[in-house]
């Protein structure tokens, strides 16, 4: 058996896991804390100020138009974080790398939290603007699946003592969820919705005024930066917890 | 004091701007102030099993290696 390719395996396998190991990542999570949390809260704040203050009313919806600065970011990362979970949830199957399992479980209930409030927000703007909280149309619906899907994924975590077989269950659930995004981004377009089609991301680029697109973008960077502060504060749990049921059952073994 | 009034008014859809920021709130401070309560929570427990174990010194693994221990 020649020696070299033995070694040249275990030493790139040995870079891998250095770089996937949860210790590596718990330091690199306190150094790009700080950074991540002074970034959300500064967006945030210059955010809201262009939404509710230094933007204009639409000629049509009004005030109404305000709405959008929280709806459309949160609508954004709802389909965001799914398709990140899922990538997780993916690479935790093929390569079993707990760190990937952990960070789509942590991902999870952030990525419901944007869901809800994407829905919540709709009715609250579909009232003034279109006369109903809520219709049955294919947007709304897919959308309203989609939280049906974080919450199904968060609750086979808890199915489950062993979290390698809750891992495993979760992520083939995360993974077959993946058609609903296509649905939910198209569905403006392939079928009669109430709900309007895009208007920022289109082949013909954003399709709205840049007073408006302005604070639309600043509360997205918000989200995204409270996405990452929160996914770094729920991750590191993950880890001490895991490590916690470690050190339990080496303590239970005789 | 007129102009915080027509701003809070929202030009009278005060009752669908509002809440909408309200809800966005109280989601993320609430996952917020959760996550950072279930990592403290976490670590606590962890250094308490932690300096427990360290009190017990059980170094099993090193026992079944055959390294010396100190009695």
């Amino acid at each position: 058996m020649s020696g070299l390719p033995w070694a040249a395996l275990a030493a790139t396998s040995s870079a891998m896991h250095r770089f996937a190991n949860p210790t590596v990542a718990l330091r690199l999570a306190d150094r790009l804390m700080p950074w991540s949390a002074s970034l959300c809260a500064g967006l945030f704040v210059v955010g809201l100020y262009y939404a509710l203050v230094a933007s204009p009313i639409d000629y049509q919806q009004r005030d109404t138009v305000r709405i959008m600065y929280v709806h459309v970011p949160a609508a954004w990362m709802a389909l965001g974080v799914y398709a990140m979970m899922a990538t997780a949830s993916a690479v935790g199957l093929v390569w079993k790398h707990p760190l990937a399992d952990l960070s789509a479980k942590a991902a999870a209930p952030i990525g419901a939290g944007f869901t809800l409030i994407c829905l919540v927000t709709g009715a609250l703007w579909g009232q003034p603007t279109w006369g109903t909280w809520w219709v049955w149309d294919a947007r709304l619906t897919s959308v309203l699946i989609l939280f049906f899907l974080y919450l199904g994924y968060m609750a086979l975590w808890q199915a489950y003592d062993d979290p390698g077989r809750a891992a495993r269950a979760a992520a083939i659930l995360a993974l077959v969820g993946v058609v609903n995004l296509p649905v939910i981004k198209f569905s403006v377009d392939w079928w009669n919705t109430l709900h309007q089609p895009a208007s920022v991301f289109t082949l013909q680029g954003p399709k709205i005024d840049p007073s408006m697109l302005k604070p639309l973008m600043l509360m997205a960077g918000a989200y995204l930066a409270f996405f990452v502060t929160v996914l770094i504060y729920r991750l590191k749990a993950e880890i001490l917890a895991r490590r916690a049921s470690v050190l339990r059952r080496a303590r239970a073994e005789p | 004091m007129e102009a915080v009034g027509t701003f809070l008014a929202m030009g009278g859809y005060a009752a669908f701007v509002w809440p909408s920021y309200g809800v966005a709130a109280v989601i993320l401070l609430g996952l917020l102030l959760a996550s950072r309560r279930r990592l403290r929570l976490e670590t606590r427990a962890l250094e308490a099993l932690e300096s427990s174990a360290a009190l017990r010194r059980r170094p099993a693994r090193r026992e079944v290696s055959g390294a010396r221990r100190p009695a």
